[in-house]
């Protein structure tokens, strides 16, 4: 039984998505080998091949991976998946965009964004946005899983790196081609990987009001999000949206400012180790599932709560 | 070029989601159904693609149980051209899905398909990436933007971080993010016009589609319920016990 782990890594390093994904692979029994693509990554190699577990790292160093399409990289894991029981990456943008269609490829069903492993075959799982938690058994032969980052901890690193070897990518399909990225330019986390994130809706009233939360946001290093009511107002774009048609999130801290709760709101952000409800209604669902609940006008209290910090 | 549209009907997205008491599934007796707002954005962008004379035909697909056919009229009355209907009482997988697609690819050789991310009841996010798989097409998962260009088309995807701009050879697969567009709502007069557009009525079988699962569900239960905690009084008093008591900031 080997486990292959696709590792992701960002400006130099692993990325934490991965370094937590892969401590999932600690339940599971057997080898566990990681793969990790790009050109000139052989700083982010050497630190990779040092995460606890890992037996083996593969690398390929190869231009066309610099930016990842979901076709080649598909057909290069494919291309050493042989021996392989489990498939495994952590369960960002790249992870669900790849893992499906390597599942496909092997004829074998896909598990996502597990939350926690049963035994060989049993996984659980969130469902409906996390308002129902599911024990799923798969009778595949090959398991390809997706891992919630947020539920697992950090791998540890060690201090000497695990045996390296470099593959080559062949066959690639030439059916798609990387034309750019426009990556959000932000001091601030993003909204699935931030530690804190204050989030406003209806209550902010418009567009220009979420500056109130802007300036809390840069004081706490906090990202920051919205209800799909304030998305739906236009106050903000789309991707600010935390909820069962946004972004599912689970901070340390997450503050809902002017926030009613609406179910689809609670779905994205329950999950939140400390919830902060700030409304004026004090009727309000968000006070049901916050820790603690401030009932005041938000106008007065963002720009005291900005002081304060 | 016809658009292909898988449409998933699932539990209206602002119904209270309850866990059945023998804990083997979520409650869908009596609850309001919809259909998955992702597809919606899927039909509106098809539509527009038609609109802008970009494709001539818009063919949704559903695959469920007979009320599935109610989502199909949905997608026809926002103004997808005919439906067909795969008909099982199976609770289908996304590689059944993926699979029974394929079929339908090959039949009717779509330029595109167009479909939702992911459905908001089982959250899996594979069907469109599967189906890519399985015809060997180039993929635009969580698109928020959706260009042709002769037989070509770029898709501006939502990765993390940021967006992302790829350039598929078509045909190819778009999966599609919130920000695509804002679906419309069906007229009445539209409604009617789609009473008479044509269902093609299928079933896996016809496709030769095995659809046993092959993963089992063994439990669904709630999650932990979240006690609602203190009021605070002020400011003062929030930032003291984020510091202190919870150990956040």
């Amino acid at each position: 039984m080997t486990t292959l782990f696709f590792i992701e890594h960002a400006n130099g390093q692993v990325s934490d998505q991965s370094l937590k994904a892969i401590s999932a692979t600690s339940q599971i029994d057997g080898d566990v080998h990681g793969l990790i693509v790009g050109s000139d990554i052989d700083s982010v190699v050497a630190e990779a091949s040092k995460i606890e577990g890992l037996s083996k790292l593969m690398h390929v160093d190869d231009d066309s991976f610099n930016n990842i399409l979901a076709e080649n990289l598909t057909q290069l894991i494919l291309n050493v998946s042989g021996d392989y029981e489990y498939f495994l990456a952590a369960a960002t943008t790249t992870g669900k965009n790849v893992m499906p269609r390597l599942a496909a490829k092997l004829d074998v069903s896909q598990i996502s964004e597990i939350i926690a492993i049963e035994g060989p075959d049993t996984f659980i799982r969130t469902i409906y946005a996390g308002n129902a938690i599911a024990t799923v058994q798969t009778s595949d032969p090959k398991k390809v899983l997706t891992v919630r980052p947020t539920a697992f901890k950090s791998a540890a690193m060690g201090s000497s790196g695990c045996e390296i070897t470099k593959i080559n990518a062949e066959n690639m399909p030439s059916i798609s081609e990387f034309i750019g990225e426009e990556l959000t330019k932000s001091d601030r986390p993003e909204l699935t990987s931030a530690k804190t994130i204050i989030s406003g809706g209806r209550g902010m009233q418009n567009g220009e009001n979420f500056e109130l939360l802007d300036k809390v946001a840069e004081k706490l290093g906090a990202a920051v999000g919205a209800s799909r009511a304030a998305v739906d107002a236009g106050f903000v774009p789309n991707d600010y949206q935390v909820g069962q048609t946004g972004k599912v999130v689970a901070p340390e801290l997450y503050i809902a400012v002017g926030i009613s709760g609406a179910i689809q709101h609670l779905a994205g952000m329950k999950d939140s180790k400390v919830i902060v409800a700030i409304n004026k209604d004090e009727e309000a669902p968000i006070f049901d599932v916050a820790d603690y609940g401030l009932v005041a006008d938000l106008f007065q209290v963002l720009p005291e709560l900005e002081q304060a910090l | 070029m016809k658009i292909l549209v898988p449409v998933k009907r699932v539990i209206d997205p602002y119904v209270n989601i309850r866990v059945k008491s023998d804990e083997t599934d979520v409650e869908t007796e009596n609850v309001k159904m919809s259909m998955n707002p992702f597809c919606e954005i899927a039909v509106e962008e098809a539509i527009r693609l038609k609109e802008a004379g970009k494709a001539e035909e818009i063919i949704a697909v559903s695959i469920g149980n007979q009320s599935c056919q109610e989502t199909i009229r949905t997608a026809l009355a926002m103004g997808a051209d005919r439906g067909i209907h795969v008909l099982t009482e199976e609770k289908i997988e996304p590689i059944s899905i993926a699979k029974i697609l394929s079929k339908i690819c090959e039949q009717e050789s779509p330029g595109l398909v167009i479909s939702g991310k992911q459905a908001i009841d089982g959250d899996n996010n594979q069907t469109g990436q599967m189906l890519a798989a399985l015809t060997d097409m180039p993929q635009g998962t969580f698109a928020s933007k959706i260009e042709i260009d002769s037989d070509k088309v770029k898709v501006t995807r939502e990765i993390d971080g940021g967006l992302q701009t790829v350039s598929l050879n078509m045909p190819a697969i778009i999966t599609t993010d919130l920000r695509l567009n804002e679906p419309r709502y069906a007229s009445l007069p539209n409604i009617m016009k789609a009473k008479k557009k044509p269902i093609d009525q299928k079933s896996p079988e016809d496709y030769g589609i095995d659809v046993t699962p092959r993963v089992n569900v063994l439990k669904v239960i709630e999650p932990p319920k979240r006690e609602a905690g203190i009021k605070v009084e002020n400011i003062s008093e929030l930032v003291e016990k984020l510091k202190n008591e919870a150990g956040v900031i």
